[in-house]
């Protein structure tokens, strides 16, 4: 006999005879969809603001103003080696001109190690908690670019990629591709329960709000 | 569970040391005060928490009443999307998995996510053994791990050192596991997570293996999440060639759309956060992002038994947030190494004993380590109530009785400590069933009530030495009454008695 057919065995016996329930009806799902009421506006101002609550340097700019913005977000860390998903709009860095490390497949951890920033999209951004998620989309890369080097731009196109509520976030996500939620910097609470920001992920992250850019959904 | 926690003192006598030292208790008392203010504004910033909660009972709930065909399609899930699920019935089992699967791989080391279903079952023990570093990457299990420590929080496992104690660990130990603190490193929090930072990197960018738990698991679609704060587990989770993650069979959710309730709740009872920095979400393998090798280690070691109880069962709703040890007042006195598992505090007093039995000293205290004020029931996310099964477990300690153990039943003998218990009951009983003798007891106790000691001797001393026995009044409450209400029958012959009987059932016969 295998353990799993113990462990199921087990849990036969624990449980005795079970009769059928659809599981569509077992829960009680009354709670808040999403909380409050607020325009589209409202909702990206909300965004902004539980970001920052949270340490994430929020900057606002339009589709024409970006890349000027990135220019001056990377030269004022005086970045050298960015890093960039292999589908980053080009003209979002025509700006800037650092040197653009590709990632591919191949780039080892000591190169990803050596990048001083690194520029992404974003998948989707929940409002109410100051959330960014990362679905690895061509405009965002693997989840080990976005975590290596110390200093992340993420540009989300507002009002389009945002939504209220973390139920919002999940229907609009694909749980097939590998995701990464982050809210703030890095942080640890693990001091005295009190929390201080940056210990291994990204020590700053900076979230640019674009409007006037086609709404790109997830 | 680990068999550091072997031969651990009941948890009065362990408690007795924890109580009498003052940098513990002032530890305790700072991080759990802060903790507590913080946690009941970020939960009263959401509206419907009463209803998030409750559909929080009723997923875990269903998915407990269901596990075997949960467990069964997320195997079937993840295992599509390239993953290998293995079972472990216990904790040797799920250890000779895991060392056998990091052997195969040719490395000696691994890095490790926090994960409390690891420590429960000694695995780093286990690896050791085998000649495997693990190295835990968790600011707060490193400093456990770099003091030589045990875990006394379930999410904070360093919770009883403060900040100089720290700084002086680091200053100490690190040289010895790899880069050493930084000179002139002060008890700054900010310094010191800079210190774990740099003295981590360089592990996790030369890690091959990668060992970590899970809190959900999502069963429609073969997701794993883990919800973190500091990165570590990011690093863990994709750089690694492999990974392997231990997860007990409890942490499974029937559907993707169930993570919108515990990813809201989650976060705001841990670290009362709207949302953890990081949150982690994987299924299966994905082509060029991250770890080509994916096992699921599906752990029993006492859930099943844990379920086959229909009180005690709810233990497993647990989503291991920690609230209920944040606003324990037995937890913050006594600390978290008192309970002698890696599970302390209001949960671990309910878990430890059923996830390992009640046949050790310290299993068969714990479910006493409480004043059942019913504070953990009431943050409980997923609510638990710990009260009722804290009484529900005293009950089998003290009178034995039917129960699952190794997924067989067996009758477990009455504990031998609560003879006198046992014997004071009975003899209760005996007196409540026969008022006769109840009222001649009584007589006899209020005229030699000047001769009465004023503490108990024999095994009761332990019971009086820290309360006042009551006293006993001049007369009894039923002659009182039957003088004051001037009856004539006053007699104690057996009609008057029951007549007596008769008309206090309506009120509250003291005495």
């Amino acid at each position: 006999m295998t353990s799993r057919d113990i462990i199921l065995g087990r849990i036969g016996r624990a449980l005795g005879p079970v009769p059928d329930e659809p599981y569509d009806t077992a829960v009680d799902r009354d709670y808040a969809r999403v909380h409050g009421e607020r325009t589209a506006e409202q909702t990206v101002d909300l965004l902004a603001e539980n970001l920052a609550d949270y340490r994430a340097l929020v900057h606002r700019t339009d589709q024409a103003g970006l890349p000027d913005l990135l220019l001056r977000l990377l030269s004022g860390r005086g970045a050298r080696h960015v890093l960039v998903p292999p589908a980053l709009p080009p003209e979002w860095l025509a700006a800037a001109d650092p040197v653009r490390v590709h990632d591919r497949a191949a780039a080892g951890v000591d190169e990803l190690d050596r990048a001083d920033s690194v520029v992404t999209g974003c998948a989707v951004a929940v409002a109410e908690t100051g959330t960014l998620v990362l679905d690895g989309s061509p405009d965002q890369g693997r989840r080990r670019i976005t975590l290596i080097p110390d200093h992340h731009i993420c540009v989300v196109r507002v009002p389009g990629q945002v939504v209220s509520s973390v139920p919002e976030a999940l229907e609009r996500l694909d749980p097939l591709r590998p995701l990464t939620w982050i809210s703030g910097p890095s942080a640890t609470s693990d001091i005295e329960l009190d929390r201080v920001e940056g210990v291994h992920g990204p020590r700053t992250l900076e979230v640019v709000l674009v409007s006037g850019s086609p709404g790109a959904g997830a | 569970m680990s068999g550091t926690y072997l031969g651990m003192p009941a948890f009065p006598a362990a408690a007795r040391d924890a109580v009498r030292d003052p940098t513990l208790r002032a530890n305790l008392r700072h991080a759990t005060h802060t903790i507590r203010e913080k946690r009941a504004k970020a939960v009263a910033e959401l509206d419907d928490w009463a209803r998030l909660r409750e559909a929080g009972r009723q997923i875990k709930d269903h998915t407990l009443r269901h596990l075997g065909d949960h467990l069964v399609r997320l195997e079937e899930k993840v295992t599509a999307a390239g993953g290998t699920v293995h079972w472990a019935a216990d904790a040797d089992e799920a250890n000779r998995i895991v060392t056998d699967l990091v052997r195969a791989t040719g490395e000696r080391e691994v890095v490790k996510v926090k994960s409390m279903a690891t420590q429960e079952i000694g695995l780093n023990e286990a690896l050791e053994a085998a000649g495997i570093r693990a190295y835990e990457t968790d600011l707060a299990e490193l400093i456990v791990q770099l003091g030589e420590d045990r875990p006394s929080h379930i999410l904070v496992p360093a919770i009883h050192r403060n900040r100089g104690e720290i700084r002086d660990i680091f200053a100490r130990e690190m040289e010895r596991w790899g880069r050493p603190a930084p000179d002139g490193l002060t008890d700054a929090p900010a310094e010191l997570a800079e210190a774990a930072r740099l003295h981590l990197r360089e592990k996790f960018l030369r890690a091959k293996v990668g060992v970590s738990g899970a809190n959900f698991m999502v069963a429609e679609t073969g997701t794993m999440v883990i919800v973190e704060s500091e990165g570590n587990g990011r690093m863990c989770l994709t750089l690694p060639e492999t990974l392997i993650s231990v997860v007990g069979i409890e942490k499974v959710v029937p559907t993707w759309r169930d993570l919108e309730v515990f990813l809201q709740t989650l976060p705001r009872s841990s670290t009362a956060e709207r949302m953890n920095p990081y949150t982690s979400m994987w299924t299966g393998t994905t082509d060029g992002d991250g770890p080509a090798a994916f096992h699921l280690v599906l752990l029993d070691n006492g859930r099943t038994d844990t379920l086959a109880d229909d009180v005690g069962r709810q233990a497993l709703r647990c989503i291991r947030c920690s609230a209920c040890l944040n606003v324990c007042p037995v937890y913050e006195r006594a600390g978290g190494h008192a309970y002698g598992s890696v599970y302390p505090g209001p949960i671990g007093a309910i878990l430890s004993p059923q996830l390992r039995g009640t046949a050790s000293e310290i299993d068969a205290s714990l479910p006493y380590a409480s004043s059942l004020c019913g504070a953990c029931y009431e943050v409980c996310p997923v609510a638990i109530d710990i009260p009722e099964v804290l009484v529900h477990l005293r009950e089998r300690v003290v009178q034995g009785g039917e129960f699952t153990r190794h997924g067989a039943k067996t009758t477990l003998r009455p504990a031998r400590g609560h003879a006198a218990e046992r014997a004071a009951m009975r003899a209760a009983g005996l007196v409540f069933a026969r008022p006769g003798l109840l009222r001649a007891g009584q007589r006899l106790a209020a005229r030699t009530r000047r001769a009465h000691p004023r503490t108990l001797p024999g095994p009761g001393r332990a019971w009086s030495a820290t309360r006042d026995l009551p006293t006993v009044p001049k007369e009894p409450f039923r002659d009182w009454w039957q003088r004051t209400q001037g009856h004539t029958t006053g007699s104690a012959d057996a009609s008057g008695a029951a007549s007596a009987e008769g008309r206090t059932d309506d009120g509250k016969a003291g005495a």
